[in-house]
């Protein structure tokens, strides 16, 4: 059986009745073939009611399910070669953030992103993705080689956020961070920056400056998580749901805010549920944008990366509001 | 009564209140307890004259000390923020910022200008942490953008005094993506080889240690100021130990690497003018300025 969410409850018992079918049908005695694709019928069904009006707070229990493809996963799913490279040549190799030259279709890219781990032995190795300075130092270096050799940069955000810890703040978290903001803002080639489950603040944005941010459907983006707004503002983990609608961190809704700028569907269920057809419909999104992208001028490139980010803001002025 | 007029009369009513300091009071300085009189912590620019420890102040302040004879022309003043999320946590967010206004006379964490610091123009932000607890919202990371555009039309030196403790919750998004936007600026600022200068006072912790607080050419301390990325209570509960002696401290951070110099505030104005003097930008031919930014003129409250 597939690991449940909570909210996926009413297909436990379907799930379970499949199973018993399967189970007979295969000791080969009773053809239950029918069934099962009844069973199957239903539980597509079911899955479409559930999803249909996902709350933020689902939406954010997708994007961490523990089967949902990773970075590495993406990159074996979409790239037919892969070279990664290590290290930031300076203190370390971070195994939060992986990244390397590939190609897509033929199409070369330098392809980099947060990476998480799956079992408790690789989630302490990759450090539950939560990349220290030296993850962002090393981006910072294959974008740089990206930029001399001419290749678009697709970066995939999935990160809790930057990792905090003393050896983060001795080496400088907020300066690596920082740095790739600036670098990232007149990088002389195309930036595709995908959302691929969790965009947790800074951690995120440090390799999320680009001329197209997407997000998939179910995941989210904001500047702290749901639970550590609830712990701030309501001094308690309990309002994590109400702070998730509160900050407005879904894609659709990042999306009508004018944050990011699409939102690319994933398969009914999630991207877990069929990771195949995720890899296969984000693939074709990157190939048409880096097409798009690769039209325009450096100059008229980094002019729109720019001038994007600067008209992201909520203010008025105050004389001329009360003129009005 | 619309939500801009509450902002505006809240923070008049502030200002019509405000009154000299009277004689008589005291400030106790919360590193050392020693008490010296609120007149003479003034003349020491709200430094203990005891131990030293710098008192937190904020963009008035700073403009007096900072500027010739007080004096700056002030840019976007009048900008105030929105509620783009409609964000109610244990109260709505205007009400929220309707009452930081009140409290502070401020519109937000952040007043910029251009003045002159013994005779160099230079464009300058200035954080304040009463106003929300220097948080950046859009109004911060806006205002920040508009006076680095100042500085690249009449090819100015930037200098931002940080003073934050992050981001602004209830901005959520909108509040992290000022961090793209103030260092995008700063590139373009770059690329144009105008200097900028950064002043990190205490606390600078947050999305804006991760964007344009780092980012200065030159990176200036005040002594013993709360300077990092993660807040000590998260790093303290994330490794369950207690965080070692001047940890993210000024003094840490030179050792480290991240600060050019800690500066006391009694020479930081001599400091910025030697640093400017040097790199010279002033001396460069500079074409008359093509636009003029709106602003206006004001002069810092006299003491
Ligand atoms: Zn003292």
């Amino acid at each position: 059986m597939p690991v449940l969410l909570d909210f996926e409850k009413p297909l436990e018992e379907l799930y379970e009745q499949l199973e018993k079918a399967q189970a007979t049908h295969d000791k080969g005695k009773v053809d239950m073939s029918d069934t099962i694709s009844q069973l199957e019928k239903k539980i597509q069904g079911v899955r479409k009611d559930l999803y249909k009006d996902l709350t933020g707070w689902q939406k954010v229990q997708i994007s961490r399910h523990p089967d949902r493809p990773y970075t590495l996963d993406y990159i074996a799913g979409m790239c037919k070669s892969f070279v990664e490279l290590h290290g930031d040549r300076n203190v370390k190799d971070d195994k939060a953030m992986v990244g390397g030259l590939a190609s897509i279709d033929g199409q070369a890219v330098m392809i980099i992103g947060h990476q998480k781990g799956r079992n408790t032995k690789q989630r302490q190795y990759r450090n539950f993705g939560m990349a220290n300075p030296e993850g962002y130092r090393k981006a910072l270096r294959l974008m740089k080689m990206a930029e001399k050799f001419n290749l678009p940069v697709v970066t995939l955000i999935d990160t809790p956020g930057a990792s905090p810890g003393l050896e983060a703040e001795e080496r400088g978290q907020g300066e690596a961070i920082a740095k790739n903001l600036l670098e990232m803002a007149v990088l002389e080639v195309p930036i595709i920056c995908i959302v691929i489950g969790e965009g947790a603040s800074g951690g995120a944005l440090g390799i999320g400056v680009g001329d197209r941010v997407a997000m998939l459907e179910n995941t989210w983006y904001s500047v702290i998580s749901p639970e550590s707004c609830s712990s701030i503002l309501w001094r308690s983990w309990d309002y994590k749901e109400k702070a998730a609608d509160a900050l407005k961190l879904t894609a659709s809704d990042m999306h009508e805010n004018g944050l990011v700028d699409l939102v690319i569907r994933e398969p009914l269920g999630g991207a877990h549920n069929n990771p195949e057809a995720m890899y296969k419909s984000l693939k074709l999104e990157i190939k048409r944008m880096i097409k798009e992208l690769s039209e325009m001028s450096t100059k008229r490139l980094i002019d729109q990366r720019i001038k994007k980010f600067s008209n992201m803001g909520a203010y008025a002025d105050v004389e001329e509001e009360i003129a009005k | 009564m619309s939500w801009f007029k509450r902002v505006k009369e809240g923070i008049l009513t502030k200002t019509q209140d405000k009154k000299p300091t009277p004689d008589g009071l005291w400030y106790k300085c919360p590193e050392c307890k020693t008490p010296t009189s609120t007149k003479e912590f003034e003349t020491n620019l709200w430094v203990c004259p005891d131990c030293g420890h710098h008192g937190k102040i904020g963009s008035a302040e700073y403009f007096s000390i900072l500027f010739d004879d007080g004096k700056f022309k002030e840019l976007d003043a009048d900008l105030i923020s929105g509620d783009p999320l409609k964000f109610v946590d244990t109260k709505p967010y205007p009400d929220r910022v309707l009452a930081s206004a009140k409290k502070s006379g401020l519109h937000d964490a952040v007043r910029t200008a251009t003045g002159r610091i013994n005779g160099l123009k230079v464009s300058m932000a200035v954080m304040d942490f009463s106003f929300i607890g220097g948080s950046m919202g859009s109004v911060v990371g806006e205002k920040i953008a508009r006076a680095i555009d100042v500085a690249l039309e009449q090819k100015l030196p930037m200098i931002i005094i940080s003073k934050s403790g992050g981001a602004r919750m209830m901005e959520a998004a909108f509040s992290l993506m000022q961090m793209a936007k103030t260092s995008a600026k700063l590139a373009l600022l770059s690329k144009a080889k105008l200097p900028y200068i950064s002043i990190l006072t205490d606390p600078t912790t947050g999305g804006v240690t991760a964007s344009f607080a780092m980012l200065g050419d030159i990176n200036i301390a005040e002594p013993n100021a709360l300077i990092g990325f993660a807040g000590p209570r998260v790093i303290k509960e994330t490794i369950g130990k207690d965080l070692p002696e001047g940890f993210q401290r000024s003094e840490f951070l030179l050792e480290h690497g991240f600060v050019d110099m800690i500066v006391e505030r009694k020479d930081m104005k001599d400091k910025l003018h030697e640093v400017l003097n040097i790199i010279g930008v002033h001396k460069r031919e500079t074409p008359a300025p093509k636009t003029k930014p709106k602003a206006k003129t004001q002069k810092a409250s006299t003491k």
